[in-house]
């Protein structure tokens, strides 16, 4: 800024301590929520300041599963989520790094055509033809499997445009001395524009890691038996039964543990993070 | 732009191409054609014998009051969604800006909520305001007011915007906040220098250079609401009450599963899959030349 003034920088620091505030706000009740018991929480007068039964709550929710909804541990849930995040983020990664090295590469018929037909998935999130994909995966067999949960969501283009620009960005002349050195399309790619690519991919690892983590209409869909819910899931099907049965400790554990691998992603990746967003986007 | 050194090989190409051609016509294509067929069909009420319709489907819907209706609260929606979010990410995001020691800690301390689940989001809204044991209920109650988002339309809407916007405001704060670093100091100072104050070069110099920026944001954030919003309206609301925050995407899924309606549902993907791609050629043809990071 131009001017420096000790009461713009007051206001400025007064305004973000508020947004953060707010911000926090709804999760810290969440954390409160889930070390207290059942009682305190309903009764309506929760303190604002932690309880208890920590360790009670987690532990029930992880390793026991809620009395009154007969609901599955969360540790089943978690291997789930963590499961299908890494599945879909590392086959994304898989399927476009090498159809992007394909399109940039290479020339060959149709090369356009295919580009195309991958280009045009970005027009439809899965949101609008879930009854049809619904289907296909039901005729398919892989209702209730990780197949079902991962291959789905991706079959979009985002990885391939990404790969795709940052592949144009590698100079020419990489290629011309490799080639110059002997090595062909699989030594290329190996030794030279894999080892380029490392923070491009996990990059685009980070965003697909959270989308995986985070998705819900699809596996609430898809997913029949208790044994292959997510976290995501889970928390829902524990606050369905009515509001004086649901037991809101417990489903306050389970989203502070579901909200707590794709939150210190985040954190502890944040340029990888902040980079992947802005690439991705575009 | 194009490679000017490639390699000649014939098969390999193809070959690098199918894993994701395989996946995306199977679970893309495949769908998604299928969608437009069962749009033309009807299935009788057990999915035994369907017949060719034509747009009969379309007809139905295009006569049903609740379809308009969805259109309106998905309107309401985003564009509640969508001003809040973006006003209050500019808000923060211009007093980050201010050269502030602390602003990298703000930035961290702001964007996690992108993080966290959308219906997982939901879950938390719904907790502070649940009518009889929610922390912010209790007060609002206790002032008189009857709220109570599980019966009332309006307070249900609010609840859900409010869960959305709360989401949202990392992204547009992370856009925003690069947007305003980018632009040039210079350009600032000399609107000093000819006497301008900070509210007011806010609004002629910074504002106007930011707009490629809001305007990226504006389609992505309708893009957000259209979508994404599913979880949280789901875990909040469940459309209700009485389909006051039944969005387009949501009557999808209702009617779809619910009503059992696989030929209305269908037809109404294909609405989306027009109003999306219209959205997706707006953002290209105008967002994709302007915006620089």
């Amino acid at each position: 800024m131009v001017e420096h003034r000790p009461l713009t920088d007051f206001i400025a620091y007064a305004v973000l301590t508020l947004g953060v505030f707010i911000v926090a706000f709804p999760v810290y009740l969440a954390l409160v929520a889930s070390t207290h018991d059942a009682a305190t929480v309903v009764g309506g007068h929760m303190p604002a300041a932690p309880g208890s039964r920590t360790l009670e709550n987690y532990y029930r929710a992880i390793f026991v599963g809620g009395a009154r909804t007969s609901r599955e541990p969360v540790a089943n849930m978690l291997i789930n989520s963590f499961i299908s995040a890494i599945g879909i983020a590392v086959g994304k990664i898989f399927i476009s790094i090498l159809s992007a090295y394909a399109v940039v590469y290479f020339r060959f018929p149709f090369r356009k055509t295919a580009f195309w037909i991958i280009f045009i998935t970005l027009m439809l999130p899965v949101e609008v033809r879930i009854y049809p994909t619904y289907k296909v995966v039901a005729d398919l067999r892989m209702l209730d499997t990780y197949a079902g949960l991962i291959l789905p969501l991706i079959a979009s283009a985002t990885g391939t445009l990404l790969f795709r620009q940052f592949f144009m960005t590698v100079p020419d002349e990489l290629l011309e001395a490799s080639r110059i050195d002997g090595a062909g399309p699989f030594r290329f790619f190996w030794d030279t524009l894999l080892p380029l690519s490392v923070t491009t991919m996990a990059a685009l690892f980070v965003i697909q890691f959270i989308y995986g983590w985070n998705q819900y209409l699809w596996p609430l869909l898809i997913t029949t038996q208790d044994s292959m819910q997510t976290i995501v899931i889970g928390i829902k099907k524990m606050l369905v039964t009515t509001d004086e049965l649901a037991e809101w400790q417990l489903a306050m554990a389970t989203a502070v543990l579901a909200m707590l691998p794709p939150v210190a992603v985040v954190i502890f990746m944040q340029r990888l993070f902040v980079r992947g967003l802005v690439q991705t986007e575009k | 732009m194009e490679k000017s050194t490639v390699f000649n090989n014939r098969l390999l190409p193809y070959l690098l191409l199918l894993p994701q051609l395989v996946i995306t016509v199977v679970f893309f294509y495949w769908p998604a054609s299928q969608a437009i067929w069962q749009s033309f069909l009807r299935e009788d009420a057990f999915g035994l014998v369907s017949e060719f319709v034509g747009l009969e489907n379309y007809q139905a819907l295009f006569a049903q009051p609740e379809y308009y209706r969805s259109m309106l609260t998905t309107v309401i929606f985003s564009t509640l969604v969508a001003a809040l979010s973006l006003s209050i990410a500019l808000l923060f995001a211009t007093q980050a800006d201010k050269n502030l020691k602390a602003a990298p800690a703000y930035k961290t301390l702001m964007i996690w909520p992108y993080a966290v689940a959308p219906a997982v989001a939901g879950v938390l809204w719904f907790f502070m305001f649940q009518p009889s044991l929610g922390m912010l209920a209790r007060p609002l109650r206790g002032m008189g007011l009857d709220w109570n988002p599980l019966l009332n339309e309006n307070h249900a809407m609010m609840l859900v915007v409010m869960a959305s916007v709360w989401k949202q405001i990392s992204y547009n704060f992370l856009f925003f906040l690069a947007g305003l670093q980018s632009i040039p100091k210079s350009v600032i100072e000399a609107g000093a220098i000819d006497g301008a104050r900070p509210v007011r070069r806010f609004w002629t110099i910074i504002f106007p250079l930011l707009s490629p920026t809001t305007f990226f944001l504006l389609v992505v954030n309708v893009v957000y609401v259209f979508f994404d919003t599913f979880g949280i309206i789901d875990a909040v609301t469940g459309g209700g009450p009485a389909g006051a925050t039944t969005t387009m995407v949501y009557k999808v899924y209702a009617d779809g599963r619910l009503g059992g309606d696989l030929g209305g549902s269908a037809a109404q993907s294909v609405v989306l899959m027009v109003i999306v791609i219209a959205l997706t050629a707006i953002q290209f043809r105008y967002v994709e030349r302007k915006v620089q990071y």
